[in-house]
């Protein structure tokens, strides 16, 4: 009866941890990466592990200059490196990669505190960080040894209004220039499966952000295929189903990632349709994880038995 | 899907562990002495009747109820009073108990006879000779509940939805006839016209024998519930089985209770009690517990005398297994129930459940940073936000705490027990509503 442990209630836990959560993440981006290797070839391996391994790298270095305690164990280090590289194209020289994982790890999430701390997605600002001052290097989307035909037609989404010719088998296998995890639909579906099944994230994001696409762009267009096309080009379902999902850059409330979907979704039809770009997706994340406190304060929850207090007015009751 | 935009409240899947639900009540032989205290109900301790000395038999009063909101206490043994002293209690608190020595024999106070009840403020009478609190882990004294004059219906709470827990399990198993006539007794003196008994899914047993037990009798319903815990909350009882919300604030300005929204809850074992007395006239004086854990060697449940101490209760079962280190004492269910500091401590009205685990079973992982994945938000069953109270807190921010109604938090666990990062969510909601409910009675800011 000696040594007895006394500790407040409740005295069991989940099985869930935050390692078997980040876990399930990169479970979920195997599909992609294993679509990218077989579209791309093997450099799109070497791509990912060269990436992955520098952002545990830097996290692990960076944790142990400072004398912090180590936490790549967690896998959420893994995860940003996986998800950086899939935002590559094949031909992105490695050196390249590896200062996207710098920013990513370093810059994006270490110095604002670390996991649960930086306020938008470490992989997301690697990857504009990239885009912008790399940006021909990003957009040179064909691998120059590719000889499949193909692979060397441009993404589609630089075709505009040409896409509607575009094959949608080849859409949906992927069978097209663009950034690795990005061009197969049926990967990206597949781990958006497994992390539903797993009850890694709930649904509402993504199908928030793909569904406000689509019938904008259906709206706009007159044409539901085209915008069916639209949904499945470029980085909007890979952002919608890994990037914008982000524990600690989304909102928290159902309700307010409801909303955060929405506006995604939004922002991304008008970036496509009305700005010099042809691919706004990372952009309009990007704003939306700024945006995250506000969608968190008007999403709140409505507590069991709350009612709304009566309005005093001004100059009434004291 | 609609809901969820409204509030999540989903629970938390715990799991059931329920191994003793298909065993028997076991009766534990008398101890040698038993502890009484005289506060083991919410409200003023009651006054000890008796003297050192004194002859006491199993039913005789020793502590008269100190107020409105209080109850009696009766000796679960017969034997002789060894002294009226101070305890300190497993909560911390102290309080003045009362020590009987027993002399085997479990003789019944003669005073105890049924008593005559034909109106409501019989009912009470009877209720409050009984010693009735709410027997589920609360301690409630049940007669102030039934004496709101507002009530239309009767909730039974027999969700147990705490792990390993089966002592309700076993009471509709075992005495279900009482059940049937406690239920009967306050809905016709109390004027109740219906009555809802709320059983979780896990026990399909139990709900078929409800069933068709409650069938001809007019009113009463049974009503199965789903498996999430904490179903067995007032709150969440209410919503669940009757739709209705009980309000955060009450007609008078104190927070809301089921009885403000026509309502009254008693735990299964609470009415079966009920009906016991109603039936022989013998107060509560003993309580089913769930002897439980990894480290028991004979998971059982055992009826004990109320004031038995935990040591003679593990004793009666088999005591701890040799080759497992003993690492915590729970007294109640896993998810709310108190760790204990040792096992010199009596049992109460309102224990439930032993619960003895291994060092390995005991100790929690340590936490890490908040990923703020909202996981606590989707469990609380109030629909509170945790991660949002837990900044307010840390800042000390009335207002915020205010607006995110901290007040409603219940100290279920389930926000802690979702956290993946294993953080202690529960306490730090417990401690924010603390200091908010104390900063509002020295006025707010």
């Amino acid at each position: 009866m000696e040594n007895l442990i006394v500790t407040a209630s409740p005295h069991i836990r989940d099985k869930a941890t935050t390692r078997s959560l980040m876990g399930y993440v990169a479970i979920s981006l195997l599909p992609c990466v294993l679509a990218s290797a077989l579209i791309f070839g093997m450099r799109a391996l070497v791509l990912v592990v060269v990436t992955t391994f520098a952002c545990v790298s830097f996290e692990y270095l960076y944790e142990m200059l400072l004398h912090k305690p180590v936490t790549v164990k967690d896998l959420s280090a893994v995860v940003t490196g996986m998800i950086l590289s899939l935002n590559m194209p094949v031909g992105m020289p490695l050196w390249i990669a590896i200062v996207g994982a710098f920013v990513a790890i370093v810059i994006t999430k270490q110095l604002f505190g670390g996991l649960g701390y930086n306020f938008a997605n470490p992989a997301l600002v690697g990857r504009i960080v990239l885009f912008l001052g790399f940006t021909s290097r990003m957009t040179a989307y064909v691998y120059p040894d590719m000889s499949v035909d193909a692979l060397a037609s441009a993404t589609p989404l630089a075709l505009g209004s040409e896409l509607r010719s575009v094959n949608l088998l080849h859409m949906f296998l992927g069978l097209h220039g663009g950034m690795l995890g990005e061009v197969s639909v049926l990967a990206i579906l597949a781990g958006f499966a497994i992390l539903l099944a797993s009850g890694t994230i709930h649904a509402t994001i993504p199908v928030s952000i793909v569904g406000t696409m689509f019938v904008l762009s259906a709206l706009y267009t007159g044409d539901p295929y085209l915008a069916l096309l639209q949904c499945m080009s470029g980085g909007l379902l890979f952002g919608a189903v890994f990037m914008a999902t982000d524990y600690v850059t989304c909102p928290f409330t159902t309700k307010g990632k409801l909303f955060y979907g929405i506006f995604i979704g939004l922002v991304t039809f008008l970036i496509r349709n009305f700005a010099s770009m042809n691919e706004g997706m990372s952009f309009a994340i990007l704003l939306g994880n700024l945006m995250v406190p506000w969608f968190n304060a008007w999403g709140h929850q409505i507590p069991l038995g709350y009612k709304k207090p009566k309005k005093v007015k001004e100059g009434g009751a004291a | 899907m609609f809901k969820s935009l409204k509030r999540s409240a989903k629970g938390v899947a715990v799991p059931h562990d329920k191994a003793t639900a298909g065993l028997a009540t076991v009766q534990m032989p008398v101890p040698d002495r038993v502890v009484i205290p005289m506060s083991m109900h919410i409200g003023a301790p009651a006054e000890p009747t008796v003297q050192k000395g004194d002859t006491v038999q199993v039913g005789t009063i020793i502590g008269k109820a100190g107020g409105f909101v209080s109850a009696n206490i009766h000796s679960s043994v017969s034997g002789t009073v060894e002294g009226i002293a101070p305890l300190r209690m497993v909560n911390g608190a102290m309080t003045t108990a009362v020590t009987i020595k027993t002399d085997g024999a479990q003789t019944v106070d003669p005073a105890c006879v049924p008593p005559t009840v034909t109106d409501k403020a019989s009912l009470m009478a009877a209720v409050q000779n009984c010693g009735l609190v709410g027997v589920g882990g609360a301690g409630f004294p049940t007669h102030v509940k039934l004496a709101a004059n507002t009530i239309d219906t009767l909730l039974i709470n027999a969700a147990e939805c705490e792990p390993y827990l089966t002592t309700d399990c076993r009471e509709m198993l075992e005495c279900s006839d009482t059940i049937i006539s406690g239920i009967s007794a306050v809905m016709k003196y109390c004027e109740i016209p219906h009555c809802i008994i709320g059983i979780e899914r896990n026990k399909p047993e139990c709900i078929d024998l409800l069933c068709s037990l409650v069938r001809k009798m007019p009113g009463v319903t049974v009503k199965p519930l789903p498996m999430r815990y904490p179903q067995g909350a007032e709150k969440t009882l209410v919503e669940t089985c009757t739709g209705r919300e009980v309000p955060q604030v009450g007609p008078s300005g104190k927070p809301g209770l089921p009885a403000d929204v026509g309502c009254v809850i008693m735990n299964v074992t609470s009415v079966s009690t009920l009906g016991k007395y109603l039936k022989t006239g013998i107060p509560l004086v003993s309580k089913r517990l769930t002897v439980e854990g990894d480290a028991i060697v004979k998971p059982q449940n055992i009826e004990v005398p109320i004031g038995t101490m935990y040591s003679d209760v593990i004793a009666a079962c088999g005591g701890i297994k040799e080759d497992v280190p003993l690492g915590k004492i729970l007294f109640g269910g896993p998810m709310m129930g108190g760790a204990a500091p040792g096992a010199d401590f009596p049992v109460l009205k309102q224990n439930n459940g032993l619960l003895l685990l291994s060092k390995a079973a005991a100790v929690l992982p340590e936490p890490s940073a908040c990923i703020r994945c909202g996981r606590c938000i989707e469990a609380c069953p109030m629909g509170l936000e945790p991660v949002a109270i837990a900044e307010a807190f840390n800042n000390k921010d009335f207002d915020v705490l205010k607006a995110r109604c901290v007040d409603l938090c219940v100290a279920c666990g389930s926000c802690s027990y979702a956290c993946p990062a294993k953080r202690p969510v529960s306490q730090t909601m417990t401690l924010a509503k603390g200091w908010y409910m104390g900063e509002l009675r020295k006025g707010g800011k």
